[in-house]
């Protein structure tokens, strides 16, 4: 189960794996490769799927549904779709948030 | 082939994003004229039909696997993108491409609208379920939106037939147009993203919102996705699914099987006694009624599994699901067909298909005969009822019925056991990422429905009629021949083959304590599992009239318990059911994954039925 974060101020890059249910904001980008991710072919086909499943920069996104066990995967609303992610796969991703409450406004 | 007319039907293909109604439109288009079939060398389901179009011509309908992109991940998805850029081997290239749109949901396909375009092929898009657009207030430009993607648009509610007409106007006209060369390539990342701002260019300038949006959706989730709620629901749902398979099946089993029982008796009566009466009704009979049994559970399964399904909680199921799946290397959605498998292995293996990546794929496949089909049922009541005593544990249970409830939890156990195994000895490579969309919850189209279901249990039907008939027939033929020689003693099963074969492999059986008996009746068992219960009966030499209790007796004081144990334990694992194997063959469309199955479930089986009867024995002793 992922530790409750500090709470990020209102503006600053998170990782979309560090949020919690109602967080909201927008999709900055796709990190590139990390030491000890995922090898470069894993990482280049998880950044297209992402970005074909709508992960693209400036998309406006609310966390609003988290798993039983370790609150995984994530489901969003991306835009106007809904998605499920596990948090695995949504260390990829930085975002922006909007408000910093952890709880839906 | 440039600008040629063409002088053979025309073909149209349907391309779109998962839950965009394409099935719904393939099936308002060509109604019964459609045939499914697989896409030779792979198991990809191939639905092809003919349509009459305005101008009095003919035209062939394509209905392709859904996909966000033609960068294929699954077989599905190569499919499509071999199919579409006409290099599918024994399948002529496509005269139009329709691209069909969910109308509510048009980010992610208009993306793919752009991809298809650099195919260079007559192109189209279809906005589907656009009464719902006109219900929510969603406002399409539809000329600026045609104008700005250089292609037509054309709007369809394929559950109404509205459109349809419209549609198959514009598709002969394009048919006609020909085509450019295509310039299309796998897109980096970055060509995703430009195509992405493209879209959403579009979007912006030709789409505005919707003025009454879908709130159900998001109202619906909020209880179907609750972290304990949601849970609750899905158990629920299982159980009342669970309920159906087993107790709604039960009068059309009975009366399949009282049928194929006066067909039996009937086929005694009027035939002469010898090798053709037996024939007809311990081969053909009795081997075709004991498949056609299961019909009846498979129509109710998978009359659940496309409710669901179009309803849009496959998805949500796999989302709940996942992180417990996971644990054991499986997928979210690996969990239907798993759980199908309870009721037989066969339709949870053909659902698999649901699961887009192979090596998921494959995992599921083979761990689905470990969950208990309903065909050890009668396997397992015979042996508790004969062994068991039918007593109170800690003054709640019953002790046969705990012994029961064990099995089916080893066998769930072993499932997820091997499939960690696998995941970590076969294939160690990055785990397949689970990102799936949660689509808009709808009603399930009834018609669509039942012809979903026909076709399900069509090709169980067909399966039967074929693979699994003509194991049925081997299974007999090793059973009866050669024939007991005049003034034999023993049963006539004894003199046969696979009295042979049961006597020639019981010495590797009588470490793990089973009589000689019990092997010859292993041969015929692997027709179909229960199928060992008569085969025990006929070897034990038990009259005809006996039924299963008499059985029991006699089994009570031939076995010692540690056998009986073994026998159990031996069921919870072994590849007992060659229609299985014959389904995974068809499925994999290679001989390797049958032979791993066979072998990895025969060995578990020894080791299970080895450590059963020592360890019994030791403590008995």
């Amino acid at each position: 189960m992922p530790e409750r974060r500090d709470i990020p101020k209102k503006g600053s890059t998170v990782r979309l794996s560090d949020l919690r249910k109602g967080d909201r904001g927008a999709i900055v980008g796709i990190v590139p490769r990390e030491a000890g991710g995922p090898d470069d072919i894993s990482h280049d086909e998880l950044e297209r799927r992402l970005l074909e499943m709508g992960f693209v920069e400036g998309a406006r996104f609310q966390v609003i549904h988290e798993g039983f066990i370790g609150r995984d995967p994530i489901a969003l609303k991306l835009d106007d779709m809904r998605v499920a992610l596990r948090r695995s796969e949504a260390r990829a991703v930085t975002v922006t948030l909007d408000t910093a409450t952890g709880e839906a406004p | 082939m440039t600008g040629t007319t063409i002088d053979r039907a025309p073909r149209i293909v349907l391309v779109g994003n998962p839950n965009t109604g394409k099935t719904a439109l393939f099936n308002a288009l060509t109604g019964a004229r459609q045939k499914v079939a697989n896409y030779p060398g792979v198991t990809v389901e191939r639905k092809a039909g003919m349509v009459a179009l305005p101008d009095g011509g003919q035209a062939l309908v394509l209905d392709l696997p859904g996909t966000y992109s033609l960068r294929a991940r699954s077989p599905d998805e190569a499919v499509t993108r071999d199919v579409v850029l006409g290099r599918f081997p024994g399948e002529e290239p496509p005269d139009v491409i329709a691209c069909i749109a969910d109308a509510t949901n048009l980010r992610l396909v208009l993306r793919l609208l752009l991809e298809l375009k650099q195919v260079g092929r007559p192109l189209a898009l279809v906005l589907n379920m656009y009464d719902i657009v006109q219900r929510q207030g969603i406002r399409i430009d539809l000329e600026g939106l045609s104008k700005a993607l250089g292609v037509p648009v054309i709007t369809t509610v394929a559950v109404r037939r509205r459109g349809l007409e419209e549609f198959l106007r514009q598709a002969a006209t394009l048919a006609r147009t020909g085509n450019r060369a295509t310039a299309w390539r796998e897109p980096t990342a970055a060509e995703i993203r430009a195509a992405h701002r493209e879209a959403e260019r579009i979007l912006k300038e030709y789409v505005l919102p919707p003025l009454r949006p879908d709130t159900w959706t998001g109202r619906l989730d909020s209880v179907l996705l609750h972290p304990v709620g949601g849970i609750a629901i899905l158990l629920a749902i299982l159980f009342l699914m669970f309920q159906a398979v087993f107790s709604w099946a039960t009068p059309v089993m009975d009366l399949i099987d009282g049928g194929f029982g006066w067909l039996g008796a009937l086929a005694t009566r009027y035939l002469p006694p010898g090798l053709l009466q037996s024939f007809i009704t311990d081969g053909l009979i009795a081997g075709v009624g004991s498949v056609l049994v299961f019909l009846p559970q498979i129509v109710i399964l998978f009359f659940f599994i496309i409710v669901l399904e179009d309803f849009g909680y496959m998805a949500r199921a796999a989302f709940l699901m996942d992180r417990l799946m996971g644990t054991a290397g499986l997928h979210g959605r690996a969990f239907i067909p798993l759980l199908s498998s309870f009721a037989c292995a066969i339709p949870g293996i053909m659902a698999a298909r649901v699961i887009d990546n192979k090596r998921d794929r494959l995992t599921t496949i083979l761990v689905a005969p470990l969950t208990t089909c309903s065909a050890r049922i009668p396997v397992y009541t015979l042996i508790i009822s004969a062994f068991i005593p039918h007593r109170e544990v800690w003054g709640v249970a019953n002790l046969q019925g705990l012994v029961m409830f064990g099995l089916y939890a080893t066998g769930i156990v072993s499932a997820l056991a091997v499939a960690f195994v696998m995941r970590r000895i076969l294939w160690r490579s990055a785990t397949e990422p689970f990102l799936i969309e949660l689509p808009a919850y709808k009603m399930p189209d009834p018609r669509n429905v039942l012809r979903g279901v026909l076709l399900r249990g069509e090709i169980f039907l067909r399966r039967a009629g074929t693979t699994i008939l003509s194991m049925m027939v081997l299974i007999w033929f090793l059973s009866s021949f050669p024939a007991a020689p005049a003034g034999a003693t023993g049963p006539a099963i004894d003199y046969s083959f696979a009295g042979i074969i049961g006597h020639f492999i019981h010495p590797l059986l009588a470490p793990i304590g089973f009589t000689w008996q019990m092997a010859v009746a292993l041969i015929p068992g692997m027709a179909a599992r229960e199928v060992a219960v008569g085969a025990l009966g006929t070897v034990y030499a038990i009259g005809g009239q006996s039924g299963a209790a008499t059985l029991a007796d006699t089994l009570g004081h031939q076995w010692p318990l540690a056998t009986a144990l073994a026998f159990l334990a031996w069921y919870v694992f072994a590849p007992q059911c060659l229609s299985t194997l014959a389904v995974v063959r068809r499925e994999t469309n290679s001989w390797l994954w049958p032979g791993v199955m066979f072998a990895y479930m025969l060995t578990l089986a020894y080791i299970a039925a080895f450590v059963a009867f020592r360890a019994t024995t030791a403590l008995a002793g």
